[in-house]
């Protein structure tokens, strides 16, 4: 399964809801937290069932933003979605591992098996981004919520990120180590046609498995950036080659263009062509 | 010799219209246009019946033109675009004789072949001299183009020019020349600008629109026509245009010096002028201001007739040398045929304009349309109407899929090499009623009310009145 | 499940119903207006009952403005409508 771009569709939309299968993005959000008002929270949680229900989204991974713990909808949430199998929970606001294992109680309750992403977007849900991710086999990945986490650090969002690079390293560190995805927050200038290019990059460079949008604009330009390039994967088919020939020949250590290929190496190119297998990407020449 | 006469009512007496005479009108001033309503006036008030009605197209500010209708005065009306205001009023049978629609192109070739006479031509000219000497480049009510009315110029019997800027003698830089026109009126005001050009088009938000365009632009891409020398055509709808924006920023990002842009011309295709992506912009409607400018002031934007535009039987037109044309479709049948005259309900709003004849003439000519708008599937088992047959159609894009014509193999092969979401268009009719159900059928009347030509001339198919 | 007072949900935007329920004595007395009811009448009005069995509403007047809504939209409409409009049970 490859997550590179994760789309936001504001859950009482029928119109977004209905085409979201067809935006290009690998996942979508169903969203019933911020994107919906108090009075029609119990609207879009219907719409949203309705759309897992009777929606065909082969081929694009369905997610849903439930609310909250602190709000008193986010059981019903689970009560009415679960049943219709989304594909992963995101839960917006965790703090600490005890909101992952209530969750988790309560998921285990309706006898659900479905994983969670935790949206981390407090200055508490950064510190113990660790303990988040490793509170249960329920967490699948840690995602980084920039406009809540920047109104509770009271600094100013900027496109530039300077004020949440610590909270970036920090959630790739805690997510890997703990063993699990992690993933970027949206870029929301929808007009930005370069800016979004370099907010991906930077995401791809740090170590993010993917990154969240809000517009179907940045969906290409994530996709693009989180994929392999030709020579990211004729490079892995040299690597698994130089493996194999290594074996056939018994020898131990084996160096590739001067370079000496390790288990972290090899395990990277299987990685990268897996991905571009998904793709449908071939090995070029070289 | 004097041609500048007070008013359009001596005009009208000098040119002798009689009772079933035709009389023509072009639509360069589309929905601002006060032209056709102050001629028919004056024809009605001359009380003239049972008049023939040929004009390039009818736009709802046209709409007294139906009182004329139910009075006798107009008996024939011939079109190549009818706008939903007055083409409900036709398929609400208001008319004895069947509208005549035709293409652009085939318009002004039958003219020009004496298929449908003109008696006298009324020719609205945002600038004129005194000998008629005309171009829409200038003045309050500029509107770029005449190309649609220099084969009315051409080949009526007589030749009315109507102006609200009257210039002296000579206009250099004129359109229609004097050669062609009988009398000029002066008025107050040929239109109304807001109707006329209307502003830069945005390209659309709509998410739906922006996929189906960055599809339509990786299909040419993948065509192998997007090359040095490079033409192009798209309309000017939200998607079409966002798939000339994305198309811009491959050539440019490529380095690929097209040849030149055609058709009617939006700000965007003038942008890509600009940009280097063309030579030379062949102009046969301008859409905006920006390209009622360009028109005027770049003299690598020419303004074409429609016959050389797309005439079928002219010794060639520019839609012949065309690589790639962009279109839009209200239906279209798993045989291809597309359907852009009528509604869901069957009503007409709209017609072939230059839909038939770029389709025919272009190597590539691409269908851009949602799998679904409110609820009714795109594609049906046959379209109510066909306005352009499906063997000029070359592929449909839309955000579900994109469906190859079977007839071309070889598009097919290179869209998938190109990793491109391939659909056959019957399992596309499958999916999008997965979705959104299977619609009912309209029931159609019984009664022809319009007879849509083929761009060369022949009967291609008819529209039934519709039963309220 | 009894309507015990008017309520309403969805939108006039395109693709979305706009659905109102109110009390009604017996039975269902159903308004449908669509942008699309010449192709879509009769489904309209079998989903909208159905929903209302489902439900278990036997007596409601219900009104749909339609603007070219799916059936899981409309379905999600209608059920809204009945919740918002049923009393204490």
């Amino acid at each position: 399964m490859m997550r590179r771009s994760m789309l936001f569709l504001p859950g009482n939309n029928p119109n977004m809801l209905i085409n979201g299968n067809c935006l290009g993005s690998d996942a979508v959000i169903f969203d019933l937290e911020d994107a919906v008002a108090p009075d029609q929270k119990d609207a879009a949680r219907i719409l949203v069932r309705n759309t897992l229900k009777y929606m065909d989204f082969r081929g694009c991974e369905r997610i849903v933003r439930i609310n909250s713990i602190g709000t008193p909808y986010w059981k019903e949430d689970l009560k009415a979605l679960l049943p219709y199998k989304p594909d992963l929970i995101l839960l917006p606001k965790t703090e600490c591992a005890e909101d992952i294992l209530t969750i988790d109680a309560y998921m285990t309750e309706l006898g659900s098996q479905t994983g969670v992403m935790a949206l981390i977007e407090t200055a508490l849900g950064v510190e113990n981004a660790f303990c988040i991710a490793s509170a249960s086999k329920r967490v699948k990945a840690l995602f980084l919520g920039a406009e809540d986490l920047t109104a509770d650090l009271r600094c100013k969002r900027t496109k530039e990120g300077r004020e949440i690079e610590y909270a970036r390293h920090r959630l790739v560190v805690a997510a890997r180590a703990a063993g699990v995805d992690v993933y970027d927050t949206p870029f929301t200038d929808v007009n930005d046609d370069e800016g979004i290019v370099s907010d991906a990059s930077l995401a791809k460079a740090l170590g993010f498995t993917g990154k969240a949008s809000i517009s179907p604009r940045h969906v290409e330009v994530i996709n693009a950036v989180f994929s392999p390039t030709q020579k990211d994967v004729d490079y892995a088919y040299e690597v698994m080659e130089a493996i194999a020939l290594a074996k056939e020949q018994g020898k131990g250590a084996i160096s590739l263009h001067g370079k000496m290929i390790d288990a972290p190496i090899v395990a990277r190119a299987e990685q990268t062509i897996a991905m571009a297998e998904a793709l449908g990407m071939r090995r070029g020449d070289f | 010799m004097m041609k500048l006469v007070k008013t359009i009512k001596e005009a009208v007496a000098l040119c002798g219209i009689k009772d079933g005479m035709t009389v023509s009108f072009h639509h360069h001033l589309r929905n601002g246009d006060f032209v056709l309503n102050m001629v028919m006036e004056e024809l009605a008030a001359a009380g003239l019946r049972d008049l023939t009605v040929n004009a390039s197209s009818l736009f709802d500010a046209h709409a007294p033109l139906l009182e004329h209708i139910e009075k006798g005065v107009v008996t024939g009306l011939s079109a190549d675009y009818i706008a939903a205001g007055v083409g409900r009023a036709i398929s609400q049978g208001i008319m004895e004789k069947p509208v005549q629609f035709r293409t652009h192109g085939g318009r002004p070739n039958d003219i020009r072949l004496g298929r449908t006479p003109i008696d006298v031509a009324f020719i609205a000219a945002p600038t004129a001299d005194p000998m008629g000497n005309c171009s829409g480049k200038y003045g309050k009510s500029a509107c770029g183009s005449l190309g649609y009315a220099f084969a009315d110029a051409m080949f009526a019997k007589k030749v009315v020019v109507i102006t609200d800027n009257l210039v002296p003698y000579p206009l250099a830089d004129f359109s229609i020349s004097e050669n062609f026109v009988d009398y000029v009126v002066a008025v107050d005001a040929i239109g109304d600008p807001k109707g006329i050009v209307s502003g830069t088009t945005r390209i659309t938000r709509d998410p739906v629109g922006l996929v189906m365009a960055s599809h339509a632009a990786r299909v040419i891409e993948a065509s192998g026509l997007l090359k040095d020398g490079f033409s192009f055509q798209t309309g000017a709808g939200g998607a079409s245009l966002a798939a000339a924006k994305f198309l811009k920023e491959i050539m440019l990002k490529k380095n690929i010096k097209g040849s030149f842009g055609l058709g009617g011309i939006t700000a965007y295709m003038v942008d890509m002028l600009n940009a280097g992506c063309f030579e030379t912009l062949m102009d046969v409607q301008c859409f905006d201001l920006d390209a009622v400018r360009s028109l005027r002031d770049n003299p690598r934007h020419r303004e074409i007739s429609a016959l050389q535009y797309a005439a079928p039987t002219g010794r060639s037109a520019v839609v012949d040398s065309l690589d790639v044309v962009i279109l839009g479709a209200t239906q279209i049948d798993t045989d291809f045929n597309v359907n852009v005259h009528t509604d869901s309900n069957g009503y007409i709003m709209g017609g072939s304009g230059g839909h038939s004849d770029t389709a025919a003439g272009a190597k590539l000519s691409m269908i851009i349309a949602p799998m679904f708008r409110a609820r009714l599937p795109i594609v049906t088992d046959k379209v109510t109407c066909i306005s352009t047959p499906g063997k000029d159609i070359d592929v449909l894009v839309t955000q579900g899929g994109i469906a190859v014509n079977p007839r071309r193999q070889d598009l097919q092969e290179k869209l998938r090499a190109a990793g491109l979401p391939l659909v056959e268009i019957g399992e596309l009719k499958e999916k999008t009623e997965r979705i959104t159900g299977t619609p009912a059928p309209c029931t159609k009347g019984d009664r022809v009310v319009a007879e849509v030509i083929g761009r060369n001339g022949d009967l291609q198919d008819v529209i039934y009145n519709v039963k309220e | 499940m009894k309507i015990v007072k008017v309520a309403s949900a969805g939108t006039l935007e395109s693709s979305d119903a706009f659905v109102e329920v109110a009390p009604a004595g017996e039975g269902v007395s159903l308004e449908i207006d669509s942008v699309v009811y010449a192709q879509f009448g009769e489904a309209i009005r079998q989903t909208v009952l159905d929903v209302l069995k489902d439900c278990g509403v036997e007596a409601a007047c219900v009104r749909v403005a339609d603007r070219g809504a799916l059936e899981c939209v409309l379905r999600a409409r209608v059920e809204t409508a009945v919740l918002r409009g049923k009393g204490e049970e």
